[in-house]
């Protein structure tokens, strides 16, 4: 890592590149012409960890990862991974990264383990080594009885694998997966959370997308909530919760006498779908009152989760 | 980054395209040897039978050089067109390449060096085929293979400046249609320029590549017209630098966003 005098930052912010910092971004920007679509984000992401972006679509997550992966270059604002600028080292920062990018796009006009040989040369890695490793790879994420088919005949969820093994070619110190799972079925999806824990355990840097709470809740030591471009809340997936909802949601009729008395009682309450989430420590004295006061005769009572807070974030409101 | 560097990467690019060419090549080099055949035998000895011949060639020989230079031009534009945008668009193989450490302006140069290649096996299997009916010079006729290259370097820069402005996978009709097939006529291929009234010459020899092409082509299979064919090869390693660069450009302009 090159010593900060050698960063030529400029800028407002001030800050010091710590020995462990993967990524690190200040007011990091960009526009589409006129169009804002990340609005001056500061984001930290620990080598080592696993750090997630959580958004809606729109928000500006796949943005913010072509950023981070050289492809697109930011309008404003400053961005670091392990201390190399993406303006200015592109090469030796694509050198450290695996990506698996939101939309499949593996070279259909070759087969699995030709998509990963031919991946290899991009990163000068010699065809021996490379051989040995894409072997590794394809049993690894085990798509290796489906490697010398075409891609076209592949599933969704052998596809994302094959891009998974794409990505560790390099042996990358970051993985950056946008969306890694969208659209696969559970089982699939489960075997992918299982090899990035495998991955994160190795000691690689994981960032990824979701709109999936519970690919956030059980991947991301940490995560940022994003939307409309910005981040609107970060921390630890529990810590989250517990500071933004506590420990459990009540959830009643979604009818004006209960809001009324919700309201005359002080306690706060969300519009669900179909019942209103009343957000509770102890849940006891808040469910009396309901019973005994507001006349509710439907309540349930169930921890606090994720999806709790990224909606209380980002609304109900539908998306794009 | 140094012209080296760049060098080297792009034929890492260029690769890629050669391994899935070759996965096809029976199909791949049956067309190019098929259609020579096909153009000798109409013009040769169909049109050929009601002209006696051209400024003292026989007409097959006048339009063999030709056919090689349309197929120079054909393999690496369409190449460069109709593959580059494949693979750009719908497959998204440039996407997948810059998530390394090869650059966009790698993958494009790679894919010039591509279109230019598949000017050169073109050229080649239509020289084979035009060396079996013996419409050409030896040897001067086998500098055709290295010519076809460069050539290639050059439509194929064109055909990606176009690539990197068209909206979608149809709008290579109006290059084909308004550039290519105009060129393919007018380029003193199946009769002489100085047919045409003297100031459409002088348009077709300062705008028209095909037209140099030809010359140097019906040079090196005829043995004559020196002049011209330096005249072609000056003006192809002129126009060809900038075209390529001002293609890297629109390239970059259109995927860097
Ligand atoms: N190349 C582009 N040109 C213009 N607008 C874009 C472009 N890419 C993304 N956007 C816009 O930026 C916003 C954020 O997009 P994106 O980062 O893809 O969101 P997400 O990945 O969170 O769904 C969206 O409104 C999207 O339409
Ligand atoms: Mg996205």
């Amino acid at each position: 890592m090159p010593p900060i005098g050698n960063l030529n930052y400029s800028g407002e912010h001030h800050f010091l590149m710590q020995e462990r910092t993967a990524i690190c971004a200040r007011g990091l920007t960009k526009r589409f012409g006129g169009f804002e679509a990340v609005g001056a984000i500061d984001f930290d992401v620990a080598e080592g960890e696993a750090f997630g972006f959580l958004g809606p679509n729109g928000a500006g997550k796949t943005t913010t990862m072509r950023m981070i992966q050289c492809a697109s270059p930011r309008s404003g604002g400053d961005l670091r991974v392990f201390g190399l600028d993406p303006a200015t080292s592109p090469r030796e920062i694509k050198a450290l990264l695996g990506i698996v990018p939101q939309e499949n796009n593996l070279d259909t006009d070759l087969t699995g383990r030709e998509n990963l040989v031919s991946y290899a040369r991009y990163f000068d890695i010699p065809k021996a080594r490379a051989e040995d490793r894409v072997e590794d790879l394809l049993g690894f994420m085990q798509v290796r009885e489906k490697a010398d088919v075409v891609i076209e005949s592949l599933s969704g969820g052998m596809r994302r694998r094959l891009i998974l093994a794409r990505a560790l070619v390099n042996d990358p110190r970051i993985l950056i997966l946008d969306e890694p799972t969208t659209g696969l079925d559970p089982q699939a999806r489960h075997q992918i959370w299982d090899r990035l824990r495998t991955l994160q355990a190795e000691g690689r840097t994981i960032v990824l997308t979701s709109h999936y709470m519970e690919e956030a809740e059980r991947l991301c030591d940490r995560l940022v909530i994003m939307d409309g471009g910005r981040i609107l809340a970060r921390g630890a997936p529990a810590d989250l919760v517990r500071s933004r909802i506590g420990r459990y949601v009540i959830e009643t009729e979604q009818t004006d006498a209960v809001r009324a008395c919700l309201d005359r009682h002080g306690i706060g309450y969300e519009e669900g779908g179909e019942s209103l989430h009343v957000p509770v420590d102890d849940p006891a004295p808040v469910s009396k009152t309901l019973l005994d006061e507001c006349g509710a005769i439907r309540l349930s009572t169930r921890p606090a989760t994720l999806e709790d807070v990224f909606l209380s974030f980002t609304g109900r409101r539908l998306r794009e | 980054m140094s012209g080296e560097n760049l060098g080297r990467r792009a034929w890492i690019v260029w690769r890629r395209n050669l391994d899935v060419f070759l996965k096809t090549w029976r199909v791949n080099l049956l067309m190019p040897a098929i259609e020579p055949v096909l153009y000798l035998l109409a013009f040769g000895l169909g049109v050929g039978a009601y002209i006696s011949d051209i400024d003292g060639v026989p007409y097959i020989r006048f339009i063999a050089p030709a056919l090689v230079a349309i197929s120079v031009m054909n393999a690496s534009f369409f190449e460069c067109t109709y593959g580059s945008y494949v693979r750009m668009y719908y497959q998204k193989t440039f996407d997948a390449i810059v998530a390394t450490p090869v650059s966009i302006d790698e993958v494009i140069a790679g894919e010039i060096l591509w279109g230019a290649t598949r000017s050169l096996i073109s050229a080649s299997l239509m020289l084979l085929v035009l060396v079996l009916f013996g419409v050409v010079a030896l040897p001067s006729s086998l500098l055709l293979i290295p010519f076809a290259f460069a050539a290639g370097l050059l439509f194929a820069s064109i055909g990606m400046c176009f690539t990197s402005i068209i909206p979608n996978i149809e709008a290579i009709n109006y290059p084909s249609f308004l550039f290519i097939t105009p060129m393919l006529l007018f380029s003193g291929t199946f009769f002489p320029l100085d047919v045409l009234p003297g100031v459409l010459q002088t348009f077709v020899l300062a705008v028209l590549p095909l037209a140099h092409v030809v010359n140097v082509c019906r040079a090196l299979t005829l043995m004559s017209g020196w002049e011209l064919m330096v005249l072609g090869l000056a003006w192809i390693a002129v126009v060809t630098p900038p075209v390529f660069a001002i293609a890297l450009r629109l390239m970059r302009r259109r995927l860097v966003v």
